[in-house]
């Protein structure tokens, strides 16, 4: 086994309620000090391959019930959220979920929970350099900041638990465009200055692959494609299907069956 | 002048009273979002442990004491681990509606064992605690419960505002995934909340019993006041619980006093229904945020 | 004739229309026919006095449940205050006729308009508050509506209660249980069938969209404020039309039975029986209804045997500590209450012996 293995996923499948299955064997591999991006349209199962892993699928019913999940070489497959997070694997959820009622420092001050009775303010003031904006809103309700600001809150809430893995889902959501390089510049960062491997699932395909070491692409909750994000930025099909650069702009009836059938293949 | 004075201290000493009952109410609200329909009989429990303990064991008023303190702990983890834990993530109703049953529960409970009479415990109070001033002499209960009260409003407001782990209670009633994908260890906050509560009670209950004797009935119409002094402080607020406390107590002896003795029962109610009306959060509690 | 639906295997609704239907089989329209005539035909006829006297506090209780399942269940705005509702229903009958000399059919309805106005008027606090807010304010309404009861002693007699004079309607006296028993059941079986269609009609509909997302439903263009008076008042009027109904049954009321208790016991009603659902109401009115008989009875019996009496009296309380028992059970048990029990059972015979 190479010893810069951090998190493997052994062909899971995850099932919801006893009776939806999401996840249909999904095996993914991430490396110490790595960006590794999931990729993949809407329910494709990139969010529950997320929740899997953090242990966030017990609280809505879901389940492992094939494969395992090893961290550093221990299985944490079903374990509790308060048991994985303690390992150092924490989760930033989609959407955006702050602590409406706690100021912006409080939010960030949960961000210890997992390493409670340490000393946190070295810890504030890396987050504060990394997120400036915060900085002024330091003592305002959460709830009354905008969209850019609470995603960078969420983000540093997490960097106070310093994880080893960082699970960041869909982090330009609803963001503006220059707002989304902003953040994803920070997520590179983080990666090279905290040496934080981080797994990040997006919609906004093109950015994700130019930050990241490797990707994946999911489809109906399987993995469909892996290969270094350089070269999943070069391949004909996901250029087409996610990155929403065609070869051709011509003969688009042509394309479009052509289109089909490869995407067919896939499936 | 000197029946107003008289009725004012009464009035205070009433109001000490809610504000005191209030105090573990506002903890779990805190701490779970849980609005307490069970919160008088969780008075009531704790004051006839003591009771039990004291009275009828005839153990000293010390030991009593600690192993009342001891025992509502336990019971709190128990609630909070046998009724509590498989609502986690219910709909508002079922969870209000669980503690009315629990409520009805523990009414019965506490009837079946102790009877619906009066109880009173012995006095234990250093008479020195008297304070004198004037015509004005005001016993050592209500001294005892103000220091108490004052205690308990520094301790928990520190708590919630600076401590790791108050804010920590905060997070799990603010946003519960996003707590837990933290680490908080929420099922830990519950149970904790609801032990801390329950010790709450069991002080509060004591002092009441102290004050006006203990009987099931009074002690869980006293745990209804409690929503008008915490709608009038806000819900999330132990300044407001304390100040709300004292409102509705002055509020109700002078109505009492001056204008009839049925209409002091309703007072707070009336009340109740223009703060929210005016004034939805009360004076102290979070104002709702909304993002659509 | 069109084609009789006997027996579905499945819910395949092909137009919006059969979504709206009552009954989704003519199976089940034959029930209900089954249902009315046993109702009416042999109910009231092999039942003894004292079965037909709870039968009739059954009905009485369903059709206050259906009220507040219209409320709390469709609407979503939790009221603690039913009991009082109820009080103010079994009052406005019984001022209205002794002081104005109403008849009792004119009575019984013009408790249920009095109760829905008293009923709006403790629902204006829905237009700023939600949730809990809102069922705290109608907690207060309870306590303030029972002080009335008590000390407006002009109106109501204070402790000391009112006296009804005899019901009677088109010039036949009601008295005894079977009479009543058939003027109940009539009631309810109109006040159901109105509950029923009301849920299918675009109020029913705005209602469920505020219980469901009340900003959704505002952002759709349902003045959700009028919809929530309105729920009040529809729910006020099952309330006070029972509370009406009962008082006349009674003969006499007083102030103690319209507690917090009693508002309790509806709500439990409606969480046993099934939160949102018409029938639910019903079973959590007879559960709760035979639970109480039940209860009550068995202390009864111990009281008359000799040496007992006083262990009858220290079990009294358990009363309380059973009914407790009983929410507390459901809700952590069946959330979904003896209504979907009853579609389980159902659902169990019919696709019997294949369970899938």
């Amino acid at each position: 086994m190479e010893d810069n293995l951090l998190l493997q996923v052994n062909n899971i499948s995850v099932v919801y309620s006893d009776v939806i299955q999401v996840l249909k064997g999904v095996s993914l591999v991430i490396r110490k000090g790595q960006i590794v991006s999931l990729l993949g349209s809407n329910g494709a199962g990139k969010t529950t391959t997320l929740k899997a892993i953090s242990g966030l699928l017990k609280p809505e019913n879901g389940k492992v019930t094939e494969g395992s999940i090893e961290y550093e070489g221990k299985g944490i497959h079903n374990s509790s959220p308060e048991t994985i997070t303690r390992l150092g694997i924490i989760q930033v959820l989609e959407g955006r979920q702050p602590f409406k009622y706690l100021t912006v420092e409080e939010n960030l001050r949960v961000g210890t929970a997992t390493r409670w009775g340490k000393p946190y303010k070295k810890d504030l003031e890396m987050v504060y350099h990394y997120f400036q904006p915060l900085v002024a809103r330091k003592n305002r309700l959460a709830g009354y900041c905008s969209g850019g600001e609470l995603q960078m809150l969420v983000m540093g809430r997490a960097l106070m638990a310093h994880p080893k893995l960082l699970l960041l889902d869909e982090p330009s959501l609803g963001l503006a465009p220059f707002l989304v390089r902003e953040i994803f510049q920070i997520v590179k960062r983080i990666n090279e200055e905290q040496k934080t491997t981080i797994m990040l699932v997006e919609q906004n395909a093109n950015m994700a692959l130019l930050i990241a070491h490797y990707g994946y692409v999911m489809e109906n909750g399987k993995i469909v494609m892996e290969e270094a994000a350089g070269n999943l930025r070069e391949n004909p099909d996901v250029k087409e299907f996610y990155l929403g650069t065609a070869a051709s702009g011509a003969l688009k009836s042509y394309k479009d069956v052509k289109a089909y059938k490869r995407r067919k293949r896939w499936l | 002048m000197e029946f107003f004075l008289q009725l004012l201290i009464q009035g205070l000493s009433v109001g000490f009273l809610y504000a005191l009952a209030a105090l573990g109410f506002v903890m779990i609200f805190k701490s779970s979002s849980v609005l307490n329909f069970a919160h008088g009989e969780l008075l009531a429990i704790g004051a006839f442990i003591f009771l039990a303990f004291s009275v009828w064991l005839k153990l000293p008023i010390y030991l009593s004491f600690l192993l009342t303190l001891v025992g509502t702990f336990a019971m709190g983890f128990v609630i909070e681990r046998l009724f509590l834990r498989p609502l986690i993530g219910e709909a508002l109703i079922e969870v209000i509606m669980l503690t009315v049953g629990l409520a009805a529960m523990f009414k019965g409970l506490l009837l079946v064992i102790f009877g619906g009479n009066l109880f009173n415990y012995p006095d234990f109070l250093p008479a020195g605690l008297t304070i004198k001033w004037g015509a004005i002499n005001i016993p050592p209960v209500y001294v005892a419960s103000f220091i108490i009260g004052i205690i308990f409003l520094s301790i928990f407001g520190f708590f919630f505002k600076y401590s790791s782990q108050g804010i920590y209670m905060r997070s799990v009633a603010d946003n519960q995934p996003a707590a837990l994908s933290l680490g908080v260890h929420v099922r830990r906050v519950f149970a904790m909340s609801w032990a801390i509560a329950a010790l709450v009670c069991a002080i509060s209950g004591i002092i009441l019993g102290i004050m006006n004797g203990i009987n099931v009935h009074d002690i869980s119409v006293l745990g209804l006041k409690v929503f008008p002094v915490v709608i009038l402080g806000g819900l999330e607020s132990i300044g407001g619980a304390i100040i709300g406390g004292l409102i509705i107590g002055i509020l109700e002896t002078f109505t009492g006093g001056y204008v009839s003795t049925s209409l002091k029962e309703v007072i707070p109610y009336i009340v109740l229904v223009f703060i929210l009306l005016v004034k939805p959060y009360g004076l102290f509690g979070l104002v709702e945020i909304e993002r659509v | 004739m069109r084609k009789l639906k006997l027996h579905p295997c499945g819910k395949f609704n092909e137009q919006y229309e059969e979504e709206l239907t009552i009954f989704s089989t003519d199976f089940g329209r034959l029930w209900m026919w089954v249902g009315i005539v046993l109702l009416f035909a042999v109910v009231p006829f092999i039942s003894s006095h004292y079965h037909l006297y709870v039968i009739n506090h059954i009905g009485i209780a369903a059709i206050a449940a259906i009220g507040l399942n219209i409320l709390i269940g469709y609407t979503g705005q939790i009221s603690l205050g039913h009991g009082a509702f109820f009080g103010v229903g079994a009052y406005a009958a019984a001022i209205l006729a002794t002081r104005v000399g109403f008849p009792f059919w004119l009575s019984v309805i013009s408790a249920g308009v009095i109760t829905a106005l008293v009923g709006v008027v403790f629902g204006l606090p829905s237009v700023r508050l939600k949730h809990l807010y809102l069922t705290i304010a109608t907690l207060a309404g309870q306590f303030i509506l029972q002080y009335l009861f008590v000390s407006w002693e002009s109106l109501t007699k204070g402790p000391e209660g009112i006296m009804l004079p005899r019901a009677s309607l088109l010039g036949f006296d009601i008295k005894g249980d079977r009479t009543f028993y058939y003027v109940i059941f009539v009631c309810f079986v109109i006040l159901t069938w109105v509950a029923v269609n009301l849920i299918r009609t675009r109020f029913g509909r705005a209602f469920i969209a505020i219980r469901d997302n009340d900003r959704a439903a505002e952002g759709m263009g349902i003045p959700i404020f009028k919809y929530k008076l309105l729920s009040f008042a529809i729910s006020s009027f099952y309330a006070g039309f029972a509370g009406g109904l009962a008082a006349y049954y009674i003969g006499s009321i007083t102030p103690e039975p319209y507690t917090l208790m009693l508002s309790v016991e509806y709500i439990a009603m409606i969480i046993i029986g099934g939160l949102g659902s018409i029938p639910g109401a019903v079973f959590g009115a007879i559960f709760i209804t035979v639970l109480n008989e039940i209860l009550s009875q068995s202390t009864q019996f111990f009281m008359n045997i000799e040496g007992l009496a006083k262990i009858a009296l220290t079990i009294a309380p358990l009363r309380e500590f059973v009914f407790g028992l009983a929410i507390v059970f459901f809700i952590i048990f069946e959330p979904k209450g003896l209504a979907e029990v009853w579609r389980i059972i159902r659902s169990g015979f019919r696709l019997w012996p294949f369970s899938y």
